[in-house]
């Protein structure tokens, strides 16, 4: 039997992704190792079967990835047969374009944004596509399917343009460029669900292994060298998985036994964790993530 | 790394995940006044259908201690943007998710204020159904009819009246019967054909959303909750075939020589290897050899399907061509009568000259005639003006530099759309609804 919301949910995906490599001269995917970028990813695939998808992706890397996920992210790519270009927050510390966060919370997050539109401009790219999920956040509920931002890379709610019946309209002005966002009305249920259907793989931190960790404000943090440790943490070895592949400085990790994609789609269904709830730079005020769009973030 | 699709992927699945397997997706755009408790009941259709997070639980909590209310403030949940939460009002198109057993829902929330018709519209847009809220106090406002009249202009499936605010009405049946009775003279008023249910609800305390309400015992129709889940996709396989092409594939990879697939959507009807098609404009005639999706073949595609279509003669196709059956050809317009929904800030004449975008076809196009403005509330006449302005509906007669193969909204809805683009601005200005001769 056919998964019929899935069915659909793909139509719509592989539209836009077409819609994107034909109204954009120079489109780009940005891909992160994370589960909606492959998700993204395979889309894109079938929506350009059997030619070769016709755009490269791009990885932003703070530095601060699991090395699961560029372990995952390098094989990945050779296996799709796709360009990968990746720049690194760390170049953009180097020439001063940034300053390194300090203290407990330290985290390159809100960084990547300068790095992006650096690499943007660099590129001459018309269009990013992103992962980003309408039911990850409130303002996300809000982002259209094509988003305009100027040459800052600034989002301006009242400036979206409306999409009646989905028609798209890509036209730009010199230095605009659109973020395009296929996987729009995908949830999280839905992410796992297909990548079941599908069978594909993701990095091994979405699923449940024994890891060092540092306990802080009742949350887990994967240990490593970019957590600055301070006496009130804990080190506790403990069976975890986790929901999103952010940064090791600021990606909650959840107990858990879920080994497969059916262990943690039941283990989803069970609890009622949104998974935004493991981002913790997110929890710093309550419009956290709106502040950091209208910047420019992803 | 599985390139093909696994095979062994129906084994894995297990019993108590089935569930997820057979939803159907459907969508709902909800649109009401600023204070006619609309976030509420969109907080608690989600709240009695368990479908919260417990983040979105804790923050209900949170802001109903905040406020020291006796009911939970529901409200919280939908409002996103910070400009919103600092107005206390919803002023964008939002959107939320949230399943059941059987169905999963996409609900597109637009404000209700006068000026946000064109939020309305594109929040309706892709709607099956659309539930029109009424505050029981306040009876039929304006801005009941214009969303009424947008849902009638959209020809959704249903309409749904949320009679609210029940509780502060006693629950009384006489005033929910007068309510019902405006709501049929506005029905008739417009000669609609939009099939529509009232319910009355209460979405402070509960009653009648999800769970049947005790308080009013004298109404035995369904919930709300239950009149959403017979709503169903809106599959349109049985009208003539309209296929946009939005890209040509070609190929000589994966083990393919010389591939070549039109990729695009089936906007309405079936299309089955063997068929003979039209391409549009050329006019030119071949027959299908392949329908292909990824590393799957198919006979056949039905509306909504995103595939790649192989044909057996070698012919110049380009996107924006159109592929018809050629007994079902649709006619190549020179200029369109329209219903016009105007959304940009920039008035229109009589000249003004901009891009349409039909499926994939982008083509310059001009104002040719106003026929007439439209209102909705149907409270002041009709009048003929020379400008277009911001949320106005009217009808116009538009010229077109390409023939147009559009068929009337009302008989296929899908190929019965556009919208306008000003080329200085690039912002969309207008979405148009096609008129039958």
């Amino acid at each position: 039997m056919k998964n019929q919301h899935l069915y659909d949910l793909e139509n719509e995906s592989i539209y836009i992704l077409r819609e994107v490599a034909s109204q954009f001269k120079k489109p780009v995917l940005l891909f992160s190792g994370g589960k909606d970028s492959i998700v993204m990813a395979h889309l894109a695939r079938k929506a350009f079967y059997p030619s070769r998808i016709p755009f490269p992706f791009m990885h932003v890397d703070t530095g601060h990835n699991f090395p699961e996920t560029i372990e995952f992210r390098d094989a990945f790519m050779k296996e799709l047969g796709a360009d990968l270009i990746v720049r690194y927050v760390q170049d953009s510390i180097d020439q001063n374009k940034v300053q390194e966060e300090t203290g407990k919370y330290a985290s390159r997050n809100s960084l990547q944004t300068v790095t992006l539109l650096d690499a943007i401009e660099e590129h001459g790219f018309d269009a990013c596509l992103g992962g980003a999920r309408r039911d990850e956040e409130k303002s996300r509920a809000k982002e259209r399917i094509f988003s305009v931002r100027d040459d800052f890379g600034q989002w301006d709610y009242k400036r979206q343009r409306p999409e009646p019946f989905q028609l798209l309209n890509g036209r730009i002005q010199f230095g605009e460029n659109v973020r395009a966002f296929p996987i729009s009305n995908w949830t999280e249920e839905d992410i796992w669900s297909y990548i079941l259907q599908e069978g594909l793989e993701l990095p091994s931190v979405y699923f449940a292994h024994n890891r060092k960790l540092i306990k802080r404000d009742g949350q887990y943090l994967a240990h490593s060298e970019f957590v600055n440790i301070v006496d009130s943490d804990e080190i506790e070895e403990r069976t975890v998985r986790f929901r999103t592949v952010g940064d090791m400085t600021c990606t909650a990790a959840f107990l858990s036994d879920a080994a497969t994609v059916e262990d943690v789609l039941k283990e989803n269904v069970a609890s009622k964790h949104s998974e935004r709830g493991a981002r913790i730079d997110d929890k710093r005020s309550e419009s956290a993530l709106e502040d950091r769009k209208k910047g420019g973030y992803f | 790394m599985n390139v093909e699709l696994s095979s062994g992927l129906k084994a894995k699945r297990s019993n108590s995940l089935k569930s997820l397997y057979k939803m159907e997706l459907v969508r709902i755009s909800t649109a009401g006044s600023v204070d006619d408790g609309k976030s509420t009941l969109i907080g608690r259709l989600l709240f009695d259908n368990n479908a919260l997070t417990k983040e979105q639980e804790e923050l209900v909590a949170k802001k109903t201690a905040e406020k020291g209310w006796d009911d939970l403030d529901l409200s919280v949940i939908t409002d996103g943007l910070v400009a919103e939460r600092e107005q206390g009002i919803t002023i964008d198109v939002a959107n939320m998710y949230f399943s059941t057993d059987t169905h999963k829902f996409i609900i597109t929330d637009s404000p209700g204020h006068v000026e946000y018709t064109r939020n309305m519209v594109t929040g309706a847009s892709m709607a099956e159904t659309s539930i029109i809220l009424i505050d029981a106090r306040k009876g039929l406002l304006e801005q009941s009819y214009r969303h009424f009249y947008i849902s009638h202009l959209l020809r959704l499936k249903r309409v749904i009246f949320a009679v609210n605010k029940m509780d502060l009405v006693e629950y009384d049946q006489d005033r929910f019967l007068e309510i019902a009775v405006e709501i049929q003279r506005m029905v008739e008023g417009l000669n609609a054909a939009v099939p529509y249910t009232v319910v009355p609800v209460s979405s402070l305390k509960g009653d009648n959303v999800v769970k049947p309400s005790e308080n009013m015992t004298w109404y035995q129709g369904k919930t709300l909750n239950g009149l959403l889940h017979e709503t169903h996709p809106d599959i349109s396989e049985s009208q003539p075939l309209r296929f946009d092409v939005q890209h040509v594939t070609h190929s000589q990879e994966n083990g393919f020589v010389d591939y070549r697939g039109y990729s695009g959507r089936v906007i309405s009807g079936t299309v089955s290897v063997g068929d003979t098609l039209r391409v549009l404009p050329s006019k030119k005639e071949s027959v299908v050899t392949e329908i292909r999706r990824y590393t799957e073949t198919k006979d056949k595609a039905i509306s909504g399907d995103s595939v790649s279509i192989s044909l057996a003669d070698e012919i110049d196709i380009s996107r924006g061509a159109i592929l018809v059956h050629p007994d079902e050809t649709p006619e190549p317009q020179q200029t369109v009568k329209a219903t016009l929904v105007w959304m940009d800030e920039k008035d229109a004449n009589v000249g003004s000259k901009w891009l349409m975008k039909a499926a994939s076809r982008e083509f310059p196009v001009k104002l040719q005639t106003i026929l007439q403005s439209v209102d909705p509330t149907k409270k002041n006449a009709t009048d003929n003006k020379n400008v277009i302005a911001l949320n106005d509906i009217t009808e116009v007669e538009i010229r077109l530099s390409q023939p147009g193969y559009f068929d009337a909204y009302e008989t296929n809805k899908k190929n019965g759309i556009f919208i306008l683009i000003d080329p200085q601005t690039n912002n969309t200005v207008a979405v148009g609804f096609v008129k039958g001769e």
